[in-house]
């Protein structure tokens, strides 16, 4: 048997994919087969059931330190860009919010805020809206964080917990190879720096999403491998709630321009989802972000494996900065209906896919 | 594959390369296996057409809107007096194709209009006589059997002679648009100003006779039923049995934005799209190519329908008017390069069709 047969052996008898079946399915290319299998994934982990959570956006500033080259949305303090929302603005936000069932904060590396700053703001979103699930911060700003204010990650953590934060964003991931680092994001933590976070993170009883960024200048292998670092933090850990992967949208980025890139297509973006659904077997939810995706696409990805619409979301700056076409916000309603029409029942979910009554 | 009761017996019809029948198709469209359609009809794709996909560097022209027809479902045609009404000279025309002809690639024109209600037979003939002339190299492909009929009754000459008289000139193949739905019921409603179903056929029909291929299409997604399109499809597979003339199935979803149906009509799914191009490969079993046509479905889509049975993507096209007076969102124009790339990724050989098709 060939490592393709063997592969698909395995996922007909639902057992782990390794590194090599993995990259036999991807050249193999067949992505209705990988459709199918993924689905039946899906179908496994969330029966008929496709989530989607009502939810709002809070991007607090985009000015940021780390400028890495595949960012279209950071810019310099003094730019024309440039924005830093004050808690008055929060506020102003989050009166508008009241029916959200979570909130989702994340941010540039602002070069002069403090931590307290960040932590003012969960203070006031959990004051302001006690029972909204606060999804906040990816890895990358808790690494900062930590560096700003002096304290160990465990520490800023802690404080975060307190202040209100229920998970953390799964962003930053980026790809988890430091050779790709060095290029995409040089300046942001290191591989194994965000892995710590989610590790202390799922110690700490705070769970977490994880992501993948691909299509620009990584290796199909080191997608891959991506994956499994992934799998095996959640072997280890069981701390990750949803995977998202992001293709990368080149247009007004440095990297885009160096590399000349251009944004993959959709058949790339269903292959990987349908791919990192069979090798992500210890995950249970894989979203399909319509904002990156368009909302076709992101329909389509229903049978691709995802089971979640992710939101409604007020208003999305950071793909929209790297020329992203999808619409910026959407109605609980048009969401509803694109579940439906593919034969899926939708939930409206809170931060843990836990139904919304 | 993971199907029971009488979608296996279907696929196991298909598995076996048996003919689907009318109760066959209705149960297809009635299914919610979109991977599945998909899988199959790409398996049926890679038996009759391989691994090619076929493109072409073509330009669109069309000569006038003004039309006679004033279909419901279209958002192109204007009356002589109305706003934005246009009827190019001959100098026009030769002036947009040697705009075009800057790409030294281009190898056909796709020549389809309005049927204007004060222009001779001659006045058509003369438009195709002069960029003939001027562009020798270039496949002309022109007019619908709509065109056809209109062209027949202005004159006075039969169907059969319209088709001598503008092969003399220099057309080589007939496009496939004005099928709509072959029934005259919905015709009545829609388009009851222009050829009737059975003109439609007549005119394919005695293309064929005459060694002239056509193309073949659905529009569908307004008010057909679903047994109205498995109909429409039987019906073009018939006739494709008696003159075996038909070169290329294209699958049009109807976008209604402005036309007269677009508060009654909302456009169709990504996922009723994909299912009907599916089936109709399925269906077609005696036609050797199916196209998407990027823009009506959009370029993510159309390149994922290259796994759901489509072998062709259609072409550069240099500027596009018709469909997006509806709203089409997808770009006017693609680049060779592009289209290119969309048919690599999806592991597929791209194969320039010198406007043929």
């Amino acid at each position: 048997m060939n490592t393709l047969e063997l592969a698909k052996d395995k996922i007909s008898l639902g057992q782990r994919l390794n590194r090599d079946e993995a990259l036999a399915l991807y050249e193999d290319n067949d992505l209705l087969y990988l459709a199918e299998s993924a689905r039946r994934l899906k179908e496994f982990h969330s029966g008929k059931k496709v989530f989607y959570v009502f939810n709002r956006h809070i991007n607090l500033t985009n000015v940021c330190k780390a400028n890495c080259p595949l960012c279209a949305y950071q810019c310099r303090s003094g730019d024309n860009r440039a924005f830093t929302l004050e808690l008055s603005d929060v506020e102003k936000i989050l009166r508008d919010a009241a029916q959200v069932s979570e909130v989702h904060i994340v941010s540039s590396l602002h070069p002069d805020k403090d931590f307290s700053y960040y932590v003012d703001t969960v203070k006031l979103v959990r004051k302001t809206l006690p029972y909204v699930g606060i999804n906040a911060f990816t890895p990358v700003e808790i690494v900062n964080f930590a560096q700003i204010s002096g304290k160990s990650v465990v520490e800023v953590l802690s404080v975060l917990i307190g202040a209100g934060v229920t998970s953390l964003a799964g962003g930053g991931a980026e790809i988890l190879s430091d050779r790709v680092r060095e290029i995409i994001c040089p300046k942001k933590c290191s591989a194994s720096e965000w892995l710590n976070v989610m590790r202390t993170a799922h110690t700490l009883g705070l769970r977490t999403n994880a992501s993948m960024m691909y299509g620009h200048v990584e290796t199909i292998e080191e997608r891959i491998e991506h994956l499994l670092t992934l799998r095996d933090l959640q072997d280890e850990t069981g701390g990750f709630v949803a995977m998202m992967l992001f293709p990368f949208h080149p247009d007004n980025t440095e990297l885009g321009k160096r590399f000349n890139l251009r944004r993959v297509g959709s058949w790339e973006d269903l292959k990987m989802l349908a791919l990192s659904r069979l090798v992500l077997d210890n995950f249970a939810h894989f979203k399909a972000f319509w904002v990156m995706l368009t909302l076709p696409i992101a329909q389509l990805a229903l049978s691709f494996g995802a089971d979640d619409l992710d939101g409604t979301i007020g208003e999305e700056k950071i793909i929209h900065a790297a020329g992203a076409k999808a619409s910026a916000g959407i109605t609980r309603q048009q969401l509803e209906k694109i579940i439906a029409e593919v034969g899926y029942r939708p939930v409206e979910r809170d931060s843990f896919y836990n139904e919304v009554i | 594959m993971f199907v029971k009761g009488e979608l296996e017996k279907i696929e196991n019809k298909i598995l076996r390369g048996e003919r689907l029948s009318r109760e066959d198709g209705l149960a297809l469209f009635a299914c919610n296996e979109l991977s599945w359609l998909g899988a199959l009809a790409d398996h049926v794709r890679r038996r009759i057409s391989g691994d090619t996909v076929y493109y072409n560097v073509n330009c669109h022209v069309n000569l006038t809107n003004i039309c006679a027809a004033r279909c419901k479902f279209c958002a192109f045609g204007r009356g002589v007096e109305d706003r934005g009404a246009y009827a190019m000279t001959p100098d026009d025309a030769i002036n947009l194709v040697t705009e075009a002809s800057r790409d030294p690639h281009l190898t056909g024109l796709h020549i389809v209009s309005g049927l204007h209600p004060t222009w001779s037979f001659e006045h058509y003939l003369a438009f195709v006589d002069t960029l003939h002339k001027k562009f020798p190299a270039l496949h002309i492909k022109g007019f619908t059997g709509v065109e056809i009929q209109h062209f027949a009754n202005i004159s006075g000459l039969g169907v059969e002679e319209v088709l001598l008289r503008l092969k003399e000139v220099g057309l080589e193949t007939i496009a496939g648009g004005g099928a709509e739905i072959l029934s005259d019921r919905v015709r009545n409603l829609l388009c009851p100003k222009k050829a009737t179903a059975a003109q439609w056929l007549n005119v394919a029909r005695t293309a064929h006779k005459l060694g002239i291929k056509t193309n073949a299409s659905m529009l569908y997604g307004h008010i057909e039923t679903l047994a109205e399109r498995v109909d429409h499809l039987l019906t073009l597979r018939e006739l494709q049995d008696e003159t075996g003339g038909f070169q290329t199935f294209i699958c049009f979803p109807f976008l209604p934005k402005n036309t007269a149906l677009e508060h009654e009509i909302k456009q169709t799914s990504m996922w009723d799209d994909l299912r009907t191009i599916a089936i109709a490969r399925l269906m077609l079993d005696n036609f050797p190519n199916v196209k998407a046509y990027w823009v009506m479905l959009t370029v993510p889509v159309a390149q994922v329908a290259l796994s759901f049975g489509a072998n062709d993507i259609d072409g550069t096209i240099h500027r596009e008017n018709i469909l997006h007076e509806a709203g089409a969102t997808s770009p006017r124009s693609l680049a060779e390069d592009e289209i290119i790339r969309i048919i690599r990724e999806a592991g597929r050989i791209p194969v320039a069709t010198g406007g043929k098709l």
